[in-house]
C-alpha cells in the first residue's frame, strides 16, 4: 500500500514512488515540490517566509525560501537524488484576505512566490508548472511515480499541474 | 526586536491569558446582544501552540472555517484574527438574519456581510476590553472575511508569528447558548513594539 507522507507548516520531507507527499491547507505559504524523475524521488517543503536574513529567529531552515530549498536539496541528495536532474513545481502564495492598502503582511504570499522563483533560478532548477497567487487555500499532493502535482481547493475542481 | 522578548515567561503568559479572558468576556456580551439570546462563556483557553498543532484545535488543516481579519493601529499596531468553525459561522448567521443554510454550503453575499458584522462586533468588543485594561488606544480597520481551509486561514497569523519563533498564541473561547456550543478563536498579533507597549502599560517588561 502506497503511503502519503505529510509535511507540516515550516517543514519538509521526501518520498519515493509509489508513495506520495502532501501538505494541507497552504495559504500564503508556498509548497515547493522538487523531483528527480530518474530516481522517482520527490521532496516537498512548506515555506512560510521569503528571507531568513530578515529574521533573527531563523534556526528552522525549512521555514524560509532561501534556506528551505537548499535544505530540501541536501536531504534529497543524501537519498540518492542528483541535483542536476531536479525539476520543480510550486503552489500556494495566496492572499487570503482582501484589504485596501498594500502592507507587507498582506503581500506576503506574493513575496514568498517571488523569493522561491529567485532561489530556484539561482540554483538552475527549472519550474515546470505552478499554481500560485489568488485568494484561496490549496492542499497539494505530489506523486513521484507520475510527476503529477495535484491541487485541491474548497469549491473548485481538482487540478493537476 | 530583542532577545529577551522572545520566550514568554509565565508572568507574561498570565497577562495575555487575562487579556484573553476580559476580551472574550466582553465579546460574549456583544454577541448576546447581537443575536438577542443569553450566552454563557467558558473560561477561555490560552495556548502557545507550535505551527503543527495550530490547525489541530479546529480538527486539522483542511477543516472549513470562517476567518475575519482586522488590522489595528494607533497605540497598538498589528492584526487580529477571529475564527469560527464553519458550522458555528452558519449558526450565528442564521440567528442573526434568519436565513437557513446547510453547514457545508458556502455563504451568500448577504450572509457574508452578516458574518463580517459579527466578526466586527465581536473583535471590536474584544479589543475595547484590551484598550480599557491597558489604557492604550486601538483603532480597527474594516474587517476582511475569508471562508477556507483552517491551514490556509491560519497561515496569515502563523507567518507573522513565524518572524519571531515557531509558535503562535491562540485564545479559544467557547460560547454556550442554551443547547449549542459555539467555539470561537482569537489570535491577536501585536507588532513587537506594540507587544512591549502592552506589557509596559500593565507594569511589566522593561
Amino acid at each position: 500500500m502506497a503511503e502519503m507522507v505529510k509535511v507540516g507548516m515550516a517543514d519538509l520531507n521526501i518520498c519515493h514512488a509509489p508513495d506520495a507527499i502532501t501538505t494541507l491547507g497552504l495559504g500564503s505559504c508556498v509548497g515547493v515540490a522538487l523531483y528527480d524523475k530518474s530516481k522517482a524521488l520527490a521532496g516537498l517543503v512548506h515555506i512560510m517566509l521569503p528571507d531568513s536574513t530578515q529574521v533573527r529567529q531563523n534556526q528552522n531552515r525549512a521555514k524560509f525560501a532561501d534556506t528551505g530549498i537548499d535544505m530540501l536539496i541536501e536531504v534529497m541528495e543524501k537519498n540518492g537524488a542528483k541535483r542536476s536532474m531536479l525539476t520543480a513545481k510550486i503552489a500556494g502564495g495566496a492572499q487570503m484576505f482582501a484589504f485596501s492598502g498594500n502592507s507587507d503582511m498582506l503581500r506576503i504570499g506574493e513575496r514568498n512566490v517571488l523569493a522561491v522563483k529567485k532561489k530556484l533560478k539561482q540554483l538552475g532548477i527549472r519550474i515546470l508548472s505552478e499554481d500560485t497567487g489568488e485568494n484561496f487555500g490549496r492542499t497539494v499532493e505530489f506523486y513521484p511515480e507520475s510527476g503529477d502535482f495535484v491541487i485541491k481547493s474548497v469549491g473548485k475542481p481538482v487540478k493537476t499541474i | 526586536m530583542q532577545e529577551k522578548q522572545r520566550s514568554m515567561d509565565s508572568m507574561e503568559f498570565d497577562v495575555l491569558t487575562e487579556i484573553g479572558n476580559i476580551g472574550a468576556g466582553n465579546a460574549t456580551t456583544a454577541l448576546s446582544q447581537l443575536i438577542n439570546a443569553r450566552i454563557d462563556m467558558r473560561v477561555p483557553k490560552v495556548e502557545m501552540l507550535s505551527f503543527a498543532e495550530l490547525a489541530e484545535v479546529v480538527g486539522g488543516a483542511e477543516t472549513l472555517v470562517a476567518g475575519i481579519l482586522l488590522s489595528i493601529d494607533r497605540d497598538i499596531n498589528g492584526t487580529m484574527l477571529f475564527m469560527l468553525e464553519s458550522s458555528a459561522a452558519h449558526l450565528l448567521v442564521r440567528r442573526l438574519i434568519g436565513s437557513g443554510a446547510d453547514d457545508d454550503s458556502s455563504f451568500t453575499d448577504m450572509e457574508k456581510s452578516a458574518l463580517q458584522e459579527i466578526g466586527n462586533i465581536i473583535s471590536g468588543a474584544y479589543l475595547s476590553a484590551i484598550s480599557s485594561m491597558t489604557g492604550l488606544e486601538i483603532s480597527v480597520s474594516v474587517p476582511s472575511l475569508a471562508f477556507d481551509m483552517a491551514g490556509a486561514i491560519l497561515s496569515v497569523p502563523a507567518i507573522e508569528f513565524g518572524k519571531l519563533g515557531d509558535e503562535a498564541l491562540l485564545i479559544e473561547s467557547q460560547f454556550k447558548d442554551m443547547d449549542i456550543d459555539i467555539s470561537g478563536y482569537f489570535i491577536l498579533i501585536p507588532t513587537m513594539e506594540s507587544y512591549k507597549r502592552i506589557m509596559k502599560s500593565l507594569g511589566l517588561g522593561e
